[in-house]
C-alpha cells in the first residue's frame, strides 16, 4: 500500500489494540492499591507491574464506611510522578464524569470499581467513547462479557475486596473458566440459546468460544493476601493478580510484595513458593466473607 | 532451533505464539539453567522494572549478559529497555547488552499509545503494522548499530547489532509473522557460522 505513493497511515491513538494491549503488557504481573506516593514507591521497588491510586483501600472502606468516591486529583498526580510503572485509579460504576476527570489526569487505566459506591444502579459507563482503557469486575462470564460489550479492555474477579479471604475471587475464576470449558464444546444452536440466558452478546460468546478463553486480559482481584493465594489464582489460569488491602494493611509490606510477586512468576514451582512464604510477619487481619457482611461484589449489573 | 522466550512478566504467551505458527519450539525461561541449549532468545514487553528486579532476584542478570554476548536476542519494547547500554537516569536493572541509549516511555502516558505503518526496508516493501504501547525510543546509536526503522518524525524504533534486535513496538501483538521470522534468520546464520 504504501508503495504507490499513499500517504502512510497516521497515528492512530485510543484504539482497541493499544488499549487491550496494555493489560497484554501487565501479565504475569501484580498491580497493588497504593494511598501515598511512598507507598507507589515501595510497590515499584517491589517489582508491581502497576499501581491502583486510591484514596482508601478496601479494608478501610468496609470498616469506615460512608460514600467511597474517585481520589483527590492532587493525590493521583502525586503518585503519578512517583513511579514510571502504570498507574490506574478507581471511578465509581456508571459515574462517565469521573472517568472523564482520571482521563484527563493521565492514568493509564480505569478500573470501574463495585469497590466504590455505584453513581448509577442500571448502566455501566459506555467506555468506547474514552481513549484510556478501562477494567472491570466480573463474577461469571455473563458478566464479564456485558462489561467488554460496553468496551472494557481487561477484566478481573470482583473476588471479596477488603477481606482478605480469597474464596470469592476463587469462585469468581472458576465460574468464568467453566463456562468458557462448557461453550467451548456446545454447537452454533445451543450458543445462541446459552447467550440468551447469561444475557451476553452472542457475537461475544461465539468469539470466546472459539479463542477457549476471554477476548481481553483477565486478572483475579479481590482478597488476595499471600503468594499462595495469588499462585493458585494464577494456576486456576488467570493472567495476573492484583493485591488490595492485602499488601499495606500487612506487618511488613516490602517484604510481601516482593513475595507476591514472585509468586505470581513462578506460580507453578512449589519450592519456589515455599520460599517466598518464608517469615512475611503478620498477614492482613481477614474478615470472612459471611452473609451479614456488605458483599461488594453484588454490585454491577 | 530452539528459541527461549524470557517468562518473568509481560506478553511472552503472545511471542510463543508467533514461534509456534513458523514451527519453531518455544522455551519460557524463567531460572539461569533454562538458557542451557538454547538457540536464542526473545525478551518480550511487559514492565521493565519488573522484569529486570525479578531477573536479579533469581540471579539471571549474569547468565543472560553471557548469553546476549554470544547467541542472538532480541528484545521488544520493555526487552530493548532490558538489552540497552544506556537508559538515562533510571535506577533499573539492565543487561547493557547494546550499543544504544534508550529513552524509557517516551510517547506519553497511555493515552499516547499508538498504531502506525513502519517502512521496514529489510522486511521488503510491504509496510509493517506496528503497536506502541508505552513506547520507549532510541535516542542515540553507536556505529556499531544499524538502524532499521524510523518513525515519520525521525525517531529510531527498531535497531540490530550483529546477532541482537531491539524493537520498540511488539510485533507479538499483529498477525505479522516477519519480524520472528527475521530474528528465526539470525539464529539460523548464527547457528551454521558456529558450525
Amino acid at each position: 500500500m504504501a508503495t504507490n505513493g499513499q500517504q502512510p497511515t497516521p497515528n492512530a491513538t485510543g484504539t482497541d489494540k493499544v488499549k487491550r494491549g496494555l493489560a497484554q503488557m501487565l501479565k504475569g504481573g501484580v498491580i497493588m492499591d497504593v494511598v501515598t506516593p511512598e507507598q507507589a514507591k515501595v510497590a515499584e521497588d517491589a517489582g508491581a507491574a502497576a499501581v491502583m491510586a486510591l484514596e482508601r483501600v478496601p479494608a478501610d472502606i468496609r470498616v469506615q464506611g460512608g460514600v467511597a468516591r474517585m481520589s483527590d486529583p492532587d493525590m493521583i498526580e502525586g503518585i503519578i510522578e512517583a513511579v514510571s510503572i502504570p498507574v490506574m485509579a478507581k471511578a465509581r460504576i456508571g459515574h462517565f464524569v469521573e472517568a472523564q476527570i482520571l482521563e484527563a489526569l493521565g492514568v493509564d487505566y480505569i478500573d470501574e470499581s463495585e469497590v466504590l459506591t455505584p453513581a448509577d444502579e442500571e448502566h455501566h459507563i459506555n467506555k468506547w467513547g474514552f481513549s484510556v482503557p478501562f477494567v472491570c469486575g466480573c463474577r461469571n462470564l455473563g458478566e464479564a462479557l456485558r462489561r467488554i460489550n460496553e468496551g472494557a479492555a481487561m477484566m478481573r474477579t470482583k473476588g471479596e475486596a477488603g477481606t482478605g479471604d480469597v474464596v470469592e475471587a476463587v469462585r469468581h475464576a472458576r465460574a468464568v473458566n467453566g463456562e468458557i470449558r462448557r461453550i467451548s464444546c456446545m454447537d452454533e444452536d445451543e450458543l445462541y440459546t446459552y447467550a440468551k440466558e447469561i444475557r451476553a452478546p452472542y457475537n461475544l460468546v461465539r468469539e470466546t468460544a472459539s479463542l477457549g478463553r476471554l477476548p481481553v486480559v483477565n486478572f483475579a482481584a479481590g482478597g488476595v493476601a499471600t503468594p499462595a493465594d495469588a499462585a493458585l489464582m494464577m494456576q486456576l489460569g488467570v493472567d495476573g493478580v492484583f493485591v488490595g488491602s492485602g499488601i499495606f494493611k500487612s506487618g511488613n509490606p516490602a517484604q510481601r510484595a516482593k513475595a507476591i510477586v514472585k509468586a505470581v512468576t513462578h506460580f507453578q514451582d512449589a519450592q519456589i513458593l515455599a520460599d517466598v512464604s518464608r517469615n512475611l510477619g503478620e498477614a492482613m487481619v481477614g474478615i470472612n466473607v459471611t452473609p451479614d457482611e456488605v458483599i461488594l461484589g453484588k454490585r454491577g449489573w | 532451533m530452539k528459541i527461549g522466550v524470557l517468562a518473568l512478566q509481560g506478553a511472552f504467551i503472545e511471542h510463543n505464539k508467533m514461534l509456534a505458527r513458523l514451527g519453531v519450539t518455544a522455551v519460557e525461561v524463567r531460572l539461569p539453567q533454562q538458557l542451557a541449549e538454547l538457540d536464542g532468545l526473545i525478551i518480550p514487553g511487559g514492565e521493565s522494572t519488573t522484569i529486570g528486579k525479578l531477573a536479579s532476584a533469581y540471579g539471571l542478570i549474569e547468565p543472560l549478559r553471557q548469553f546476549a554476548a554470544a547467541k542472538p536476542t532480541w528484545g521488544t519494547c520493555a526487552g530493548m529497555i532490558f538489552l540497552a547500554k544506556d537508559i538515562g537516569s533510571q535506577q533499573q536493572p539492565i543487561l547493557g547488552s547494546m550499543d544504544i541509549t534508550v529513552d524509557r516511555n517516551a510517547f506519553g502516558r497511555q493515552i499516547d499509545s499508538f498504531e502506525t505503518d513502519l517502512k521496514i526496508a529489510e522486511l521488503g516493501d510491504q509496510p509493517f503494522h506496528a503497536v506502541f504501547i508505552r513506547a520507549p525510543v532510541v535516542t542515540a546509536v553507536e556505529t556499531t548499530v544499524d538502524v532499521l526503522a524510523r518513525l515519520d518524525d525521525g525517531r529510531i524504533v527498531a535497531v540490530r547489532q550483529r546477532h541482537l534486535l531491539a524493537t520498540a513496538f511488539h510485533p507479538e501483538l499483529t498477525d505479522d509473522l516477519r519480524l520472528h521470522g527475521y530474528f528465526c534468520g539470525i539464529v539460523k546464520c548464527t547457528l551454521q557460522a558456529n558450525r
